[in-house]
């Protein structure tokens, strides 16, 4: 058989991050070393000069199969603060469409000598595929694939979490919503776990629970106080739309209803509990106004934080690139 | 042409032998089992001493894929790679282009497997036209054609009450009806099993429910139409065990199961490794296991090699976009012995799986040595191992998860219909 486990293709020889595809099999200490790298580089923007020459004469190529555009833009804005030149490549009205293959588009786009490729694809696995089958000259950082993994958003929200609480041990974390459909979820799961949290908890109706989440290493609730009661971190989930009717759920007015984040419900947590959203976000349905705007809410941090780790991530998977150039960075 | 087999281990599980016996076969029959005839002097002699001299293997379901899919594979690569497999028989699945819903396809597929001469393809007609699913096709036509059974391959029919009348319309004619148990709706766009692998993966899961579901279902329409019923390529515990208790209650039922699903499992998915792409998708250790009792308990009366060749593009995409499907001709018997070495099987059960298991669910004349019957023999030394290597497949699909397996039992010679097709060589 010929692929492998992503945790085993993304780390080098020396077992360094080569590519960044998922959460899945890698250390604490990998886990922490990007959050200190992202440390160092979050007071960045808030600079007269933004730039860093760590990444200049660099190409970085955005390849999204699946359109974004907060995702790519942070994406394109860390590359730039890193001194790269990006181009940025809207697959899903592109190639692909005229029938060409992910592999065939991969040959092209290779050919344009880029270092590095940033993918969002809408299949569990792309990203592992594109890291399988590209030059070893090439990393990869995963965008988002299918239901499968977003380990960017996951480690900007553990720089959000450890922002706020410090230390990772003691802290009861919440993942509220549709986990079934979120790779957001799953890489957040893997990450809190290996950061060593008290306990990961998951909440939502069965419909948007996988089965066998268990083997996740989560705690299952489908009530929302129960699920949320004496937690530091409350992370509300995206409802997608087009999830909302039909057999998951009856409709928007019932999901509000028994899984809606408002103020009184939030009583249930902790005083001093933050709350999340990857987003965007559906105000009236994942979360009341008051609480997406209120004093606990640092659903805007998220977003900052994530060109920070965005960049620690990209220049740490470039200097294991010079590993293999023989130690020119 | 005369052939005599001689000093080899002769089992034959038909006929219960397990012995230190002589074959002898003129032209395409056997005409001596032990001692040869009087007067007859053969044309070549192979001395099998060390040796298993077993049946051909009857491999239920295979796709072929000509007419219309020639970049997987032809008639000519395939029937190729089946005698390399020491299978002689092969069961080819409806779902060409066209698929083989009339008369005309049939016997385009015969006309050119018999020129090529290296295995005898039956064909699998289709259930219903186009295999849309919704009309019946021409199962009288298709018998006469020479059909030995009728299937919708792995399209779904459009309903219940169709799914009943082509039971009782194939019954008419006494043809079986090859039935791939899979609730449609429970599968959705499912390409995995719904279970600790692909929740950690975020692949969109089957359910083992969706087979057990459409068992239930296609049990209450065996037992109300009385046709003959058989399920292909089983991959659950709950569907092995309903089976299991509608033969006890007396259903003339049978199933089969690929014999990739008596060695691999979901983890084996682990890494979005596309040559686990199968449907169905590999279950769990427990379904494993219980699936290997049922094929011990004979239950399962069929090992099938559900091959499914593809061309490298169809593998060469992210997991949920990839073909499902294994290249098995040339990998059946290596992995029905490796049962026998794991004892899971004794080597004459092993061997009844894929010869008269097969051949008495069709009612086939195959699979077995007696005198009279066609000269179809495989033979292998068990003592000898051989790894298997994708990249020198003679099969036009390479997609094999065992690339680098060792196996047991190398395959000295093949003899189909009286002519040897397939002699071992130090170069192959």
């Amino acid at each position: 058989m010929s692929s492998q486990p992503s945790h085993k293709l993304q780390l080098n020889e020396h077992g360094r991050l080569r590519h960044f595809l998922t959460i899945d099999g890698l250390s604490r200490d990998l886990l922490v070393q990007i959050l200190d790298t992202a440390e160092s580089f979050a007071a960045l923007p808030g600079r007269p000069v933004k730039k860093v020459p760590l990444l200049r004469g660099r190409i970085i190529t955005n390849l999204f199969f699946e359109n974004s555009t907060r995702t790519r833009t942070t994406f394109e804005l860390a590359a730039k603060l890193l001194s790269a030149d990006v181009i940025n490549f809207n697959i899903s009205t592109s190639a692909t469409s005229k029938g060409e293959t992910l592999l065939d588009t991969l040959r092209n786009i290779e050919a344009m000598h880029s270092d590095m490729f940033v993918v969002r694809h809408a299949q569990s696995g792309a990203a592992h595929f594109i890291a399988e089958h590209c030059s070893p000259r090439v990393s990869v950082i995963n965008a988002g694939d299918g239901r499968h993994s977003h380990p960017t958003q996951a480690m900007l929200d553990m720089f959000t979490i450890r922002k706020h609480k410090g230390d990772f041990t003691p802290l009861r974390v919440a993942i509220v919503g549709d986990v079934l459909h979120s790779r957001v979820a799953r890489s957040q799961i893997l990450a809190l776990n290996t950061l060593g949290v008290s306990e990961v908890r998951i909440v939502g109706p069965r419909t948007l629970l996988p089965t066998e989440a268990r083997a996740l290493g989560v705690h299952v609730f489908h009530d929302l106080e129960e699920g949320i009661k004496d937690v530091d971190v409350v992370i509300m989930l995206r409802l997608q739309n087009e999830r909302m009717d039909g057999a998951l759920l009856p409709n928007e007015h019932e999901y509000f209803r028994l899984y809606g984040l408002t103020d009184e419900r939030l009583e249930a947590a902790k005083p001093d509990a933050i709350v999340m959203h990857p987003g965007p976000m559906n105000r009236g349905i994942e979360m009341d106004s008051e609480v997406a705007d209120g004093p606990r809410s640092v659903v805007l941090q998220q977003v900052s934080y994530g060109i920070a780790v965005r960049m620690a991530v990209m220049s740490m998977a470039m200097q294991s690139q010079a590993d293999l150039a023989g130690g020119e960075a | 042409m005369s052939i005599s087999i001689i000093n080899g281990r002769l089992i034959d599980p038909a006929h219960g032998i397990d012995d230190t016996l002589d074959l002898h076969i003129d032209g395409e029959t056997i005409v001596a089992v032990g001692d040869a005839p009087a007067e007859f002097a053969a044309e070549e002699v192979i001395d099998a001493r060390g040796c298993v001299v077993a049946p051909g293997l009857v491999d239920m379901a295979a796709g072929l894929r000509e007419p219309g899919y020639e970049h997987k594979g032809t008639l000519a690569s395939e029937t190729l790679a089946a005698a390399r497999g020491g299978i002689t028989t092969v069961l080819c699945s409806p779902d060409t282009k066209p698929v083989i819903d009339n008369s005309a396809v049939v016997e385009l597929v015969h006309r050119i497997a018999r020129k090529l001469g290296q295995a005898r393809v039956l064909a699998t007609g289709a259930l219903t036209q186009g295999l849309k699913g919704e009309m019946l096709a021409e199962m009288a036509a298709l018998k006469q054609a020479g059909c030995v059974a009728v299937s919708n391959a792995h399209f779904p029919l459009a309903s219940t009450l169709v799914e009943r009348r082509a039971l009782e319309y194939a019954a008419t004619f006494g043809l079986p009806v090859f039935l791939r148990p899979e609730d449609r709706h429970l599968r959705a766009d499912g390409c995995a099993h719904e279970g600790v692998v692909s929740a950690r993966l975020g692949l969109p899961a089957i359910p083992s429910a969706a087979e057990s579901v459409a068992v239930a279902r296609d049990l209450a329409l065996a037992e109300h139409t009385q046709a003959q019923v058989h399920f292909r390529t089983l991959s659950t515990q709950t569907a092995a065990r309903m089976i299991s208790e509608a033969q006890a209650a007396g259903l003339a039922v049978t199933a089969d199961v690929a014999a990739h699903q008596l060695h691999l499992t979901e983890m084996d998915v682990d890494g979005f490794v596309a040559e686990c792409n199968v449907s169905p998708p590999l279950r769990t250790l427990a379904d494993r296991d219980a699936l290997r009792r049922a094929v011990a308990d004979g239950t399962i009366s069929a090992i099938c090699s559900d091959h499914k060749p593809h061309e490298p593009d169809a593998k060469q995409r992210p997991f949920p976009e990839t073909e499902p499907g294994i290249s098995g001709l040339e990998s059946l018997l290596g992995l029905v012995l490796r049962l026998v070495e794991e004892k899971v099987l004794d080597l004459p059960t092993a061997l009844a799986r894929v010869t008269c298991g097969p051949a008495d669910i069709l009612g086939l004349p195959y699979g077995r040595l007696g005198v009279g019957t066609p000269a179809d023999v495989c033979i292998f030394d068990m003592d000898r191992r051989w790894t298997l290597s994708a990249a020198t497949m003679v099969s036009e699909g390479r997609n094999t998860p065992f690339d680098g397996w060792d196996f047991a039992g190398v395959i000295t010679h093949t003899i189909f219909n009286g002519h040897v097709v397939y002699r071992a060589t130090d170069s192959n």
